[in-house]
């Protein structure tokens, strides 16, 4: 494999890996912190149990987000020195913001939560929460103001050939970034919302498993409350959660939809190809597939057939009617390679690659397929979470093991729409890593390939150790976080509160207040 | 004005770099020392909680520090860490271990589990700080760099002597400056012997930071570079007197002001060079022909403005919310996750 190649997988891999613990981050804590508001709103004991269970295991997930967002930052330069050379002037600059005005509050403030239980006063220790969440999403919105500088490049001149920022405003209120913002926050929401309902799905289930809530047949309950973890307030938990959860994921996938269409709009503006192959659609047209067969690894429009056609929907998706013909792929790449050449410059930056016809076709299996996993899977996970928000009428689950492994397993559905969405937009916008801006045109069209980015004085055998270095210890550290994680799931609010395992032992540290000893109310 | 802001963001730069290196030199110092120093896991507990709460944004310093060098001179961050590919990518790896360490080792109750995050901090320690040693050695001694930046020589051109020296400086501070950093933040049994680690340590340990700063001096130092060395001396001479007189807040403060009086004479005496490349001094990458434009810098000048004072209030508070020394009396028993 070439240098190029390396480096793409590496980047994919690492990002889409970072990107499972990052909305998570984002959406879990969001909820944290509102159940750590009720908490101290109302002082009600169940909403401080689920602030601590819900907290630990929010920072057992947030860390791996922490440890691996190192790698992104440090990767622009190592591995793709040219590109970081081509942007630096604009693309650098949300980067360092990110870490100035949203990282260091984030870190900081969590050390302070973290450690804050009994030391701060309460209401700065609910704050010092809530700066760190708000600002895991400012973070949030810096990177996707430099991602959207990528897929849409505003408010730059070029000068010397490179990209230069003129218009700081116009980077920072890029409309491809204003809808992409709330679109990864909804996605985070969603990731959140199963979250919160898969693993309280358990324990509802268990707590009957167990024969502490008892549902007769007429559909009353009777919730058993012995002493100790499992108590009545241990029930409110879990069925708070649970609803809370269904709730939040719903919300969030009409979130997902309402901004995910305004993005595909502007999409189809911005990148026309990346959509048309998104289709799968080779020809000018109107219809949306709902399937396509025939070879859509061959790279090639010919052999594609839709089998299953809604009519105007993609005129409706691209344009808000039903009549309008969308371009497809046919039609489009004469259009590029007229705009963009049709073989790449004989640069010595292209290396062996340097004067070979460019196809501006993306990958056809990974846009088609990428595009409908994300919507088919957050669909699913909504659907699931309204199913589960009716049988949790009577206040429980039902005694179905099956149903329960199946409400577990469903936490996976947004982090996999999480993944699909952004291998779709980022593999759909090659060849390019810098996407022309359509209204940009001469001279000055502001755009790189991807083939250019990479770093020219770095070797193969380098890029080979810390794709499996990287590789490597990130499976080691999936595994060993999912199983922390199902250890904390199982041992329930207990886990996070040992207080609640000896129920016998009042001097436990509690609810808050001042510390009434010299040891401390939480340590590494 | 805007001649000026290379320089300004060149001065800042090295203001994050130096205060990485005061802040997280001792958290980082404190990991390596979870495996030299501690004698059980309870004084492992002790030393791990000196840091807990602040570790983490210690550590944006690198984040901030290398995001600003990619912001304001996109070049320098390029070929510094296309050049230095091995070596950053054992920072990266020593930094994940690190974290995920610090945050799951208390998670479980097991010896072997335990065991097994202490070396992943102490190896983690080790390598970032070594790795960030060496770049930062190289960034003020030179590369093998060709016209347009990029290394020649293939993957370990960068192994050389300043590589070796730049390592073993930050190594070995952030393990004296630890010491002065437990001796402050502990009390009993793990601050006696943080104080005598201290007082065993100072004498060598800022030798090879001493001689990479003398490195940089005799190739390009000026009056007012050399009188830094010296005040860096004075004070790392200050900082043995209190520590001997049992003044562990003086000793810790002394031997950082020494540490930044030699990462203030090595910046000033490259300056405007922040990267050198050996192979031709026509291809060096300077302030003027490595930074972002005017317009980029104005608007990151701003930000850093108001930015960094902020931090700097934010992060002095989280110091003073968690003042109070850590002893092996104050430590939690480890409680076990039990299953239901």
């Amino acid at each position: 494999m070439e240098a190029l190649e390396i480096a793409r997988w590496q980047f994919g891999i690492t990002t889409v890996y970072h990107f499972l613990m990052v909305p998570l981050t984002i959406g879990l804590g969001l909820l944290v912190a509102l159940m750590q508001t009720a908490w101290h709103r109302t002082g009600k004991e169940h909403y401080l149990r689920m602030t601590k269970f819900w907290g630990k295991l929010f920072l057992i997930n947030f860390i791996m987000g922490v440890a691996t967002g190192l790698v992104q930052e440090f990767q622009f330069g190592m591995a793709w020195s040219e590109y970081s050379r081509f942007v630096g002037d604009v693309f650098g600059a949300p980067l360092a913001m990110e870490a100035l005005l949203a990282f260091f509050v984030e870190s900081t403030f969590l050390g302070l939560w973290i450690f804050g239980w009994n030391r701060l006063p309460r209401l700065i220790h609910l704050l010092s929460l809530w700066a760190a969440v708000l600002a895991s999403v400012f973070s949030a919105y810096f990177i996707l103001v430099a991602n959207s500088w990528m897929q849409h490049p505003v408010g730059v001149e070029m000068v010397d050939g490179r990209p230069v920022m003129v218009d700081a405003w116009a980077v920072f209120t890029n409309n491809t970034a204003l809808v992409a913002f709330p679109h990864t926050l909804f996605g985070a929401l969603a990731v959140a919302g199963a979250f919160l309902l898969g693993i309280s799905w358990y324990h509802l289930w268990r707590r009957r498993h167990d024969g502490l809530d008892i549902l007769a047949a007429d559909g009353t309950l009777t919730v058993g409350d012995p002493a100790g973890a499992r108590d009545a307030v241990d029930h409110r938990v879990w069925l708070r959660s649970a609803r809370a959860g269904a709730v939040v994921a719903m919300i969030a996938f009409a979130g997902t939809g309402i901004t995910g269409d305004l993005q595909g709009k502007l999409m189809f503006d911005q990148q026309p190809m990346k959509m048309a192959a998104a289709e799968a659609a080779c020809h000018d047209g109107t219809g949306f597939s709902i399937l396509s067969v025939g070879n859509l690894g061959a790279q090639s429009c010919d052999d594609i057939t839709a089998v299953i056609e809604v009519p105007g929907v993609l005129s409706f998706l691209a344009n808000g009617d039903f009549t309008t013909e969308v371009k497809g792929v046919n039609t489009l790449l004469p259009e590029y390679q007229e705009k963009y050449g049709t073989t790449l410059p004989d640069d010595a930056m292209y290396g062996e690659r340097a004067g070979t016809e460019i196809d501006y076709l993306p990958v056809m299996e990974v846009t088609y397929w990428g595009f409908r996993i994300m919507i088919g899977f957050g669909a699913i996970a909504a659907a699931a979470a309204g199913a589960a928000l009716w049988v949790l009428r009577r206040g429980t689950v039902p005694e179905s093991r099956w149903l329960m492994r199946l409400a577990v397993f469903g936490i996976l559905a947004p982090f996999g729409a999480n993944a699909a969405g952004w291998i779709f937009t980022e593999m759909g916008r090659q060849p390019f890593v810098v996407a022309p801006n359509p209204d940009f045109s001469g001279v000055d069209s502001v755009f790189m390939f991807t083939a250019a980015a990479v770093s020219p004085g770095v070797t193969v055998a380098e890029l080979i150790l810390s794709l499996v270095a990287l590789t490597t210890v990130y499976a080691v550290l999936l595994v060993v976080e999912v199983k922390l994680l199902f250890t904390y799931v199982r041992g329930g609010t207990a886990s996070a509160m040992p207080e609640l395992a000896h129920s016998d032992d009042d001097s436990a540290p509690g609810a808050g207040g001042k510390d009434d000893g010299d040891v401390l109310a939480f340590a590494y | 004005m805007t001649e000026a802001l290379p320089t300004l963001w060149f001065v800042l730069i090295a203001v994050l770099w130096a205060g990485y290196l005061f802040l997280e030199g001792f958290d980082l110092g404190v990991g390596m020392l979870m495996k030299l120093m501690a004698r059980n896991d309870t004084q492992r507990r002790v030393l791990l909680n000196t840091v807990g709460p602040v570790w983490d944004g210690n550590e944006v310093w690198l984040v901030t520090a290398v995001g600003a060098m990619f912001a304001a001179f996109p070049h320098w961050y390029a070929s510094l860490l296309s050049a230095l590919y091995l070596p950053f990518l054992l920072v990266l790896l020593g930094l994940i271990f690190r974290a995920v360490a610090f945050e799951w080792r208390g998670k479980r109750d097991s010896d072997a589990w335990r065991t097994r995050w202490d070396w992943a901090i102490a190896v983690g320690s080790f390598t970032a700080a070594a790795g960030i040693g060496a770049a930062l050695a190289l960034t003020t001694t030179g590369l093998p760099l060709d016209a347009d930046g990029n290394r020649v020589g293939g993957a370990l051109a960068w192994a050389t002597a300043p590589a070796l020296l730049g390592a073993a400086a930050v190594v070995l501070f952030c393990l004296v400056h630890a010491a002065a950093f437990i001796a402050l933040k502990t009390e009993g049994g793990v601050r006696g012997q943080a104080e005598r680690l201290f007082r065993r340590l100072l004498p060598v340990a800022m030798l090879p930071f001493l001689g990479w700063a003398l490195l940089v001096q005799v190739d390009s130092g000026s009056t007012l570079t050399w009188l830094a060395v010296v005040l860096a001396v004075a004070a790392l001479a200050a900082s043995y007197r209190s520590a001997a007189g049992g003044r562990d807040g003086r000793a810790f403060a002394a031997l950082g002001v020494g540490m930044l009086a030699l990462v203030g004479s090595i910046f000033t005496a490259v300056f405007p060079v922040v990267l050198p490349s050996t192979l031709d001094g026509a291809f060096h990458l300077t302030v003027q022909n490595a930074s972002s434009s005017p317009y980029t810098l104005g608007l990151m000048s701003i930000v850093a403005c108001f930015g960094l004072p902020l931090v700097l209030a934010y992060q002095a508070w989280t110091y003073w919310v968690f003042r109070r020394r850590v002893s092996e009396a104050s430590i939690p028993k480890a409680h076990p996750v039990v299953a239901l």
